[in-house]
């Protein structure tokens, strides 16, 4: 069972070394991870995907919530939730299959980026199914570099 | 102002009043500022001694403990202290010095990145990178070594910060945003945890070293005699409730009693304090209190449920959550009789089944030393161990009826702990007799320290049950390992009492039964750092014994109750 965890941390260094090291050292498996500031400046936010199969997620927040400088952590309800991940994927593409592959990416609202004789460099945002689902389409014609963020996520309505 | 005299000012302005330490080239400032402080400093001999003293001297006072070590080396030789003290959840604050923040990332001279050494044994780490930054920081870092669930903060300071000149200003307000420890006890769950006491027919108190640390011993002892519960307690826990009451059922776990050990298996109300369900304590998860309803009362929420299933889970201050049900209970109308087959029960198996070892003429045996101390101290020393057999020893055959006067080393389990601890618990407590039990081995790790002792005169009295062999070890060995004795042998051994008064202390050789007690009784006289060498019977073991995945009621020398 995947969950994820918006976690706010303070700005300080060293923030991400102590959460990392704390999900290393407890045996918790992370999937993905993304920083990035917020609207307050004094304050990061960590979206952290973490495969709770093994250790409940109950004693993942509170071992995480025991670090001084996280603030406050949300574990997600997916139901409520709207989360996206971005990719950056540079496929094979010469003049015969270029146009397949630009017609892939607008079925997928992919931006292209950039073209070269024998690439192109797709940018796409979406869940992580639909990431995934254009990688596996892509795939035939040969990834030479996948590039992704991991999930960022932040829950509907006015909360 | 220095940044290194803000340093001292932020100690003073925390009531700090003694650190141990070992000066270097990146603590020469904070050195030259202590020099015309009225901070008391001892130089140690090594800087785990450091860590082990200001360990000692916090669990024996209560207060946060200091240690300063140099940057690189000096600050990794405190590694240990600090684990220790993690483990162990003792406030200290630990000050290390850095090379100069430009040269910090180039492998400079000493320099190792010690909060990131140390990230997953500290409760907090600082690094400065502004000397402003230093009143505020010293404020956080003893605040939070102190409060909720207390333990080490390092503060690794580089060099310039310490010179650097600054307008110092007091540190104002604390603002942890992430960090408000919950002390009341939610009252409903206090009411639940009421209710299931005054319905219990066979209670029992799991007591922890949470109680100690929350000063929650008469409330915890209240309860007790209230409701006719007995009391177990952890390693860290002993001296939480006196083991001369009827109720103390001694300490519990693979070294337990064998009456605290079936008492738990057979309860039907199983109330942890301050404790955390350690697997030393707990054998086999899967049959510990198997038929028991588990209350669990904690500071830290991370520990609730962490390993065993808890039905009512307080988070809390240990003092004000059993002050809380000690209230309620009180209003209660209950039968006062309800758990007395049960007390019954539990004291004549004390009575019938208690600690016991066989005498053997010739031999001095090592619980016969630890009854010694016991009968000569009237149970009012302030025990230090290191770890291993002398350790389990010293737990099951001293009786601790006092908190605060039991230091050793729990969670970590560290040889070498004893003998700096105890140094630090005389600083902080000069008017108590302070024991250290040792073994061979594990003295050797921090022999060095009798310097330190000797120097500031600081009378600790080391009792080395000496049996020429890393005793626990070989116990395993011998019950799991066909007597394999391998590297267990300790076959190069000095003489203890020579070394001693080479260090300058006194040192006692004892190789009679006959001379223990006159060995204690004049080392304690001396007033003079000592250290007496028991020559033990040789290949004696501590039991009970609960093999490792085993549970608790399965003990090897126990009796079936």
């Amino acid at each position: 069972m995947k969950h994820t965890l918006s976690v706010l941390v303070e700005n300080k260094p060293g923030v991400l070394a102590r959460v990392a090291g704390l999900f290393a050292r407890r045996g918790f498996n992370i999937n993905s991870l993304a920083v990035g500031i917020t609207e307050d400046p004094d304050v990061s936010r960590m979206t952290i995907t973490v495969d709770a199969e093994e250790h409940p997620i109950e004693q993942v927040t509170k071992q995480l919530h025991k670090l001084i400088n996280v603030i406050k952590i949300t574990d997600l309800d997916p139901e409520r939730t709207v989360a996206r991940e971005l990719a950056l994927i540079k496929v094979k593409s010469d003049t015969k299959s270029r146009a397949e592959v630009m017609q892939l990416a607008e079925i997928f609202r992919a931006q292209i980026l950039d073209v070269s004789r024998k690439t192109i460099t797709i940018e796409i945002t979406g869940t992580y199914e639909k990431l995934d689902a254009f990688e596996q389409l892509l795939q035939p014609h040969g990834v030479v570099e996948i590039v992704r963020t991991g999930r960022i996520a932040i829950e509907r309505g006015e909360k | 102002m220095k940044g290194s005299e803000a340093i001292i000012e932020s100690l003073k302005a925390a009531g700090v009043e003694v650190v141990f330490g070992l000066p270097g080239g990146m603590v020469i400032p904070l050195y030259d500022a202590l020099y015309d402080s009225d901070l008391k400093h001892f130089l140690v001999r090594h800087e785990q001694g450091a860590a082990h003293m200001a360990d000692g001297y916090a669990r024996a006072t209560g207060k946060v403990g200091v240690c300063i070590a140099t940057s690189g080396p000096g600050a990794t030789n405190l590694v240990t202290g600090i684990a220790n003290a993690y483990m162990d959840s003792t406030p200290m604050v630990a000050i290390t010095g850095q090379a100069r923040s430009d040269l910090i990332g180039t492998d400079a001279f000493q320099e190792a990145d010690i909060t990131g050494i140390t990230e997953p044994i500290v409760k907090h780490s600082y690094l400065i990178k502004n000397p402003k930054d230093i009143p505020r920081i010293f404020k956080e870092a003893f605040y939070i070594a102190s409060t909720g669930r207390p333990g080490p903060v390092l503060i690794d300071i580089p060099a310039d910060m310490q010179l650097a000149d600054i307008d110092y200003k007091p540190a104002g307000k604390i603002n942890l945003p992430g960090y408000k420890p919950t002390l009341k006890g939610h009252k409903k769950q206090i009411i639940s945890a009421a209710k299931a006491i005054a319905a219990a027919e066979k209670p029992v108190f799991y007591a922890g070293g949470g109680i100690i640390t929350a000063g929650a011993e008469k409330e915890l002892l209240a309860i007790a005699k209230l409701m006719k519960i007995p009391v177990t307690t952890t390693l860290m826990g002993l001296g939480c409730f006196p083991e001369d009451n009827d109720l103390s059922l001694g300490m519990l776990g693979m070294h337990g009693t064998g009456y605290a050990n079936y008492a738990v298996t057979h309860s039907d109300l199983l109330i942890g304090v301050g404790a955390r369900f350690d697997d030393r304590v707990t054998g086999k998860l899967a049959t510990f209190a198997r038929h028991a309803k588990k209350i669990h009362i904690d500071m830290d929420p991370a520990e609730i449920s962490k390993n065993v299933a808890i039905d009512i889970p307080i988070v809390g201050d240990a003092k004000d959550v059993l002050a809380g049900i000690l209230a309620e209970l009180k209003k209660m109308k209950r039968e006062p009789k309800k758990t007395a087959a049960w007390t019954d029960q539990v004291i004549a198996w004390k009575k019938k089944h208690p600690l016991h070892y066989k005498d053997e003429k010739g031999s001095i045996m090592p619980q016969y030393v630890i009854e010694e101390i016991n009968r000569i101290t009237k149970s009012e020393a302030i025990l230090c161990t290191d770890v291993g057999q002398h350790q389990m020893w010293s737990a099951l055959f001293y009786k601790h009826i006092k908190p605060r006067h039991w230091v050793s080393s729990g969670g970590l389990g560290t040889m070498g702990f004893g003998f700096p601890a105890a140094i630090g618990a005389k600083v902080g407590c000069p008017d108590k007799t302070v024991i250290d039990v040792a073994g061979d081995g594990s003295f050797q790790m921090n022999i060095q320290e009798l310097a330190t002792a000797v120097c500031y005169n600081i009378p600790v009295v080391v009792c080395i049950l000496n049996n020429g062999f890393l005793g626990m070890v070989r116990q395993w060995q011998e019950l799991f390992w066909n007597k394999r004795y391998s590297e267990t042998v300790i076959a190069c051994q000095p003489d203890f009492a020579a070394v001693a008064e080479a260090y300058g202390a006194l040192g006692i050789t004892i190789d009679n039964k006959k001379d223990v007690g006159d060995a204690i009784r004049t080392a304690i006289k001396s007033k003079r750092p000592a250290v007496l060498d028991f020559r033990v019977k040789q290949e004696e073991n501590v039991f009970p014994m609960v093999p490792a995945g085993k549970s608790i009621d399965e003990m090897i020398g126990g009796h079936k109750t």
